[in-house]
């Protein structure tokens, strides 16, 4: 009958493990609510092509990033480097430029370099709430239905590139 | 010196009163026509979470992602939308962790009984250990 006693010693193992494991667990790494959700509709003007509109239907019918930045975010400088390879490899990347000056945007966009087909102005942050974004830089994956299948919050580097979105590119393939 | 020292109180005098003043001066910021509504938005805002600055609620965090929030809630407010489906909005978008209170899921099952079945489990431990204790008190097995 000692296994009785046995018991809360067990249960406190257990829960040291479980709380030792939620150390090393990052806090602003949530879970989206958005993966495997429709890229919600959206329509927003294209910066620095007057009365021109990005459209989410437009967007629909190949595989792409969209990429959330803005010129005042001192870490999408960070990504820029990267994003251009990217791009020069020949991923598509448009970019949703969030809560910025047009006129700010184009230059921080000649200074580092354009990797995005085009640009999309959300400068009330209308677009990035419905795609719940809570800072930049944020980076989606969108497949050719407008699903979106991956998202990652902070800085798009080499080694997340590696670890999650090339995964997904060669199971479609 | 003592002009310092009066100086000194009076910024101190004042920088309270700026403090009592700014809960007043954040809610006419969201004017609202019916007191239903206002106790409504102040109600949402206390149960939301700051998602940049974690620990803090939509009503208290100074962040622009909040304060945007704060202007969203508004207007959904204003439309004469319930609290349910605010939340559902918010939800959809951001995800549980917008809410203090997590709902009632299978994911969180666990979170929410956890305490409960603990209890039973201590209480149904001590009284197997009592009730060996009394039978034999040599610990041996029966």
């Amino acid at each position: 009958m000692n296994k009785w006693r046995l018991i809360p010693l067990l249960f406190f193992v257990g829960l040291s493990l479980f709380l030792w494991r939620g150390l090393s667990l990052e806090p602003q790494k949530l879970p989206s609510a958005q993966i495997g959700r429709v890229l919600p509709a959206f329509s927003i003007p294209v910066l620095g092509a007057m009365g021109k509109t990005l459209t989410s239907d437009y967007l629909r019918g190949h595989v792409f990033l969209l990429t959330v930045w803005a010129s005042w975010c001192s870490a999408c400088v960070e990504e820029q480097v990267f994003l251009l390879q990217l791009a020069r490899e020949g991923i598509a990347i448009y970019g949703l430029n969030y809560k910025d000056s047009p006129k700010a945007a184009q230059q921080w966009l000649h200074e580092w370099g354009n990797p995005f087909k085009q640009v999309g102005i959300d400068s009330n942050g209308r677009v990035a709430i419905d795609l719940g974004v809570y800072g930049a830089p944020e980076t989606f994956l969108i497949d050719a239905k407008g699903v979106i299948r991956l998202r990652h919050v902070g800085i798009l580097d080499e080694k997340t590139w590696k670890n999650d979105f090339v995964p997904y590119f060669k199971l479609t393939n | 010196m003592i002009l310092y020292r009066i100086l000194n109180l009076q910024i101190s005098v004042g920088f309270f009163l700026f403090l009592l003043c700014s809960p007043i001066t954040a809610s006419s910021l969201y004017p609202f026509s019916q007191p239903k509504q206002e106790a409504q938005f102040k109600y949402l805002l206390k149960e939301l979470r700051c998602l940049v600055c974690q620990n803090q609620d939509l009503a208290d965090s100074n962040a622009d992602l909040a304060r945007d929030l704060r202007d969203e809630v508004y207007g959904l407010v204003k439309d004469g939308q319930s609290d349910h489906e605010i939340i559902d909005y918010l939800t959809k978008r951001y995800g549980d962790f917008i809410l203090f209170k997590p709902p009632v899921k299978s994911v969180t099952a666990l979170l929410w009984f956890g305490p409960a079945l603990f209890l039973i489990l201590g209480l149904l431990v001590f009284w197997r250990s009592i009730r060996q204790g009394h039978h034999d008190p040599n610990g041996g097995g029966s």
